[in-house]
């Protein structure tokens, strides 16, 4: 019998997983997916918002700046990567410099700090690759970048450490209730369990109907996004908003923090929360609104294009709280965006509901709140780089020659949990550079296969069903 | 660890191994080539299809028959190898920055440096193709290392986009191996690929080739589970009325190589936006002294044969520099694109008195029949007629360097 049953382990079920793993309890993390963050945190804007586009008064707006001011600390204990490099909301026209003043006025009533409001000779001074007819800018210096695959593998992983229990591919399809729940999987798997962290994401409003919490919808809006090449270069510094409009903050030109640049997302409602395909009409309006806000984006430079899906809530705010259908469980709800920022806000929250519900939290001794990243070659100094070989050799040894991850790099991410291609590249990185794994992949499913002892031929992309070869070839007679 | 070379070869496929044996019979003492694989001979270990060294060895030759013609040689000539080795820097000084499991961070000291890390593949990423992005997308090159080198088939049920050779071989690979190849996609009205390769790889296994043809979408959450496939018009653009959706579980992408450039541009040197390899001079040497290229890091070659010619110059001219026997006069003369010519390898030249000097070049779209002239200071000094020139295939005239008088321009009209 666990205590904390966690649904979904995209960001902010593995930040919640990770606050409370700090406390003497008995803790389940679960996914319907082959590994965490397989849903929108794996494909978002990777921004730190500073928290001016929530309408004051609201949990967004709250848990926004909230987590914005809590990012630096959480990244230096889990060694996640965290650029504050400020963000820059362009307005073109007069109209869109009222909407500026109103986001101002949104800010300091949420309570961001650092904000101004900046003529066009300040925006090309400090962007000098901004379209020139940029009339204004709202500046905001908390706002940021990250790795949302990465905080959210960080936070599984110091979880882990502090012993909670990490459940994949458990697609909830029931949860019965007596004196505790127990929540059932397709398969046939039961995990039982005094509370429910409602973190499911697009399928939140699926998993609160099983215990009749029907108060809310969440709808997929499908957002794509493309990522340049490095070679492309460092066109902009800062994050490059436009004005945002009622579908959202709108198209963004972003470094990232390895240092490609990144434009997106287009925003669709649909239907189907499964598609996270990208389509040519999609394609098209990011190139033209990015080159909106940066005319020289050379678009040739792309090497992948991707849609992530925004968990939107019918309610119009994030919904976090107790089900009014049952006290022991806790909706983490319509995480849309601001969600990643808002992560660990959402886990400190989460804390004090469940103090506020009773739960005895008692601070374990042997808690362990770092957590380090696989020691990357590249970014060693000559000294640890020889220091790294001399200890372990397979460091000197480079597999992905784009990104040059080394093979040390590859084993540590498989011995961290990584049992697939992607698995593997979003742990190390090893296939998310230009030739994005023609050379590496047939190398990465050796040394998977070696370590794991899968069989070639049973490897997948992401899990499931998705193989990455069919058989051998017909052999000798 | 610290070596000292007077050349030093950075990779070891087809350019690298000619080049490394030209500089050593050319007088350099000391001759390294690094290689980032476990063995030399680069993407040819894994062109298990005949049709190698045509023209080099006057044989058919597989790829890896042509590659150890010259690995045999390397040891009677005194070539030294690292293997397993990635070179991770190059400077305009000729060190050669290096890692390697076995000898850990290397520093190779050279007189002269030979780029020949040759090219990749584009992705889907760059075509930026919509759909899911699910397993069983890959480059032409990256099954074809599977199938020939691990022994795994990517797929049974396959369409290629692109006609490029690797994609025509890769058609008739994996039909042989028992898949189904349901079609080749070709965006152009004509094929990237080698006339023979067509003829050899489709037509006699009766797979069916569309120009002005490309894949719009792909399907499948997991794994694909089909394409959708649309005519283009005469600016490429997809017509909505023509697509038609084709089941399959693999797509295969053969849409073009790119020399790999990322060591040759950190080392400044300077780069030409058409070939997206550097910019060569006759001695193929770059516009840092010393420093050489050749192969398909250079330009995307269609024949190994070509590769192994060009790499042979470039191993002279990187020992005669490190000889200091190099005669660089200080004249140089452009060769200048003119109509229908996409680009030209040397790009620069320094005037000699003698003797003759190739140059390669490509045209931009079909010329039927072709009539080539090479101009120098308002006078034709070389001309050549052909029944065809396609951007698919690499072409080649010869001038008499007594000629050169300044910038020469390449120009191919379709003979009225």
């Amino acid at each position: 019998m666990y205590d904390v049953a966690i649904i979904g382990a995209g960001v902010v079920g593995c930040a919640v997983a990770r606050q409370l793993s700090r406390y003497d309890l008995k803790i389940a993390l679960m996914d319907a997916a082959h590994d965490v963050a397989m849903g929108a945190s794996r494909a978002n804007s990777a921004i730190v918002h500073a928290g001016y586009d929530c309408k004051p008064g609201t949990l967004m707006a709250k848990m926004n700046v909230r987590g914005n001011e809590l990012y630096t600390k959480w990244c230096d204990e889990l060694d996640v990567p965290l650029k504050r490099c400020g963000s820059l909301v362009l307005a073109f026209s007069d109209e869109e410099v009222e909407e500026l003043k109103k986001l101002y006025d949104f800010g300091i009533k949420n309570g961001v700090p650092g904000m101004a409001i900046i003529d066009r000779e300040e925006i090309l001074k400090r962007e000098p690759a901004v379209n020139p007819e940029v009339v204004a800018a709202l500046w905001a210096e908390t706002a940021g970048i990250t790795c949302p695959y990465e905080l959210t593998i960080a936070c599984s992983e110091n979880a882990r450490a502090n012993g909670v229990q990490i459940i994949l591919d458990f697609k909830v399809n029931a949860i019965e209730k007596d004196d505790h729940f127990t929540v059932k999987s397709e398969d046939g798997r039961n995990v039982e369990t005094k509370y429910i962290i409602n973190a499911a994401g697009l399928y939140s409003d699926d998993i609160a109907k099983m215990v009749g919490d029907d108060s809310f919808d969440v709808t997929p809006r499908q957002g794509e996004y493309m990522l340049l090449d490095k070679a492309a270069g460092a066109i902009v510094s800062t994050v490059i908003f436009q004005t945002p409009t009622k579908m959202g903050k709108g198209i963004l030109v972003s470094p990232t923090v390895d240092g490609n640049i990144f434009a997106g997302p287009t925003a669709r409602d649909t239907s189907d929360k499964t598609d996270t395909s990208t389509t040519p009409e999609g394609i098209a309006q990011l190139n033209a609104l990015s080159r909106k806000s940066v005319p020289e984006l050379q678009l040739g430079k792309v090497i992948t294009s991707f849609t992530g899906i925004r968990a939107t809530p019918s309610t119009g705010d994030f919904i976090i709280g107790v089900s009014k259908a049952d006290d022991h469980f806790i909706n983490c709800a319509g995480i849309c965006s601001p969600g990643l920022t808002s992560a660990p806000a959402i886990a400190e929250y989460v804390d004090e509901i469940l103090r506020g519900l009773g739960v005895e939290l008692n601070e374990r001794y042997e808690y362990i709140a770092n957590r380090s990243h696989i020691k990357r070659f590249v970014n060693m100094t000559e000294d640890e780089k020889k220091a790294a070989i001399e200890n372990n050799p397979l460091y000197g040894r480079v597999i992905c020659r784009c990104e040059t991850i080394t093979e040390a790099e590859i084993v540590e991410a498989i011995r961290r949990g990584a049992n697939t291609l992607d698995g593997v590249k979003r742990r190390c990185r090893a296939g998310m550079g230009r030739c994005q794994g023609g050379f590496c992949a047939p190398r990465v499913m050796e040394i998977l296969s070696r370590e794991t002892g899968t069989p070639m031929e049973e490897l997948t992309k992401f899990g499931g069903k998705s193989k990455l070869l069919t058989g051998r070839i017909k052999e000798g007679c | 660890m610290e070596f000292n070379v007077d050349v030093a070869v950075i990779g070891g496929g087809p350019a690298g191994l000619a080049a490394a044996i030209s500089a050593r019979e050319n007088g350099a003492e000391k001759v390294l080539i690094i290689e980032r694989d476990k063995k030399l001979g680069g993407i040819l270990q894994q062109c298990i299809h005949n049709g190698f060294g045509l023209h080099y060895f006057g044989q058919e030759l597989t790829g890896p028959e042509y590659a150890s013609r010259f690995i045999n040689q390397l040891s009677d000539k005194g070539v030294d190898v690292l293997l397993d080795t990635m070179v991770l820097s190059v400077n305009n000084e000729h060190v050669v920055g290096a890692v390697s499991a076995e000898h850990g961070l290397v520093n190779i000291n050279a007189k002269s440096v030979v780029l020949a890390m040759g090219c990749r593949e584009r992705t889907r990423g760059a075509l930026n193709i919509a759909g899911s992005r699910p397993a069983g997308v890959y480059t032409a090159g990256c099954a074809q290392r599977l199938v020939n080198m691990e022994g795994y088939m990517p797929g049974s049920r396959v369409v290629i986009l692109g006609s490029g050779d690797i994609g025509l071989i890769m058609a008739r690979r994996m039909t042989w191996e028992g898949a189904k190849v349901e079609m080749v996609c070709e965006l152009m009205p004509y094929s990237s690929g080698l006339n023979r390769n067509i003829v050899q790889c489709l037509e006699d296994n009766d797979i069916p080739l569309y120009f002005n043809t490309t894949v719009v979408k792909i399907h499948g959450k997991e794994r694909v589970e089909g394409v959708t496939v649309a005519s283009v018009d005469e600016n490429r653009r997809p017509i909505k009325e023509t697509e038609r959706f084709v089941p399959c579980d693999t797509l295969l992408l053969s849409v073009g190589l790119i020399p790999e450039n990322e060591l040759t541009s950190a080392a400044g040197v300077t780069m030409d936006r058409v070939t997206s390899g550097a910019v060569v001079d006759n001695f193929r040497q770059t516009d840092v002294p010393g420093i050489f290229a050749c192969g398909n890091v250079l330009h995307v070659h269609d024949l190994v044969d070509n590769v192994s010619e060009e790499a042979i110059l470039a191993g002279k001219s990187a020992a005669e520099y490190a000889l200091g026997k190099i005669e660089n006069s200080d004249t140089v003369y452009n060769t200048i694109p003119g109509a229908n010519v996409r680009y030209i390898v040397p790009q620069r030249i320094h005037p000699a008195e003698d003797g003759k000097m190739a140059l390669y070049f490509r045209v931009g779209n079909a010329i039927k029949p072709a009539a080539l002239s090479v101009m120098c200071s308002g006078e034709k000094i070389a001309s050549r007629r052909k029944m065809v020139m396609t951007p698919g295939e690499m072409e080649k005239i010869e001038i008499d360097c007594a000629k050169i008088k300044g910038d020469i321009t390449l120009i191919v009209e379709e003979v009225k």
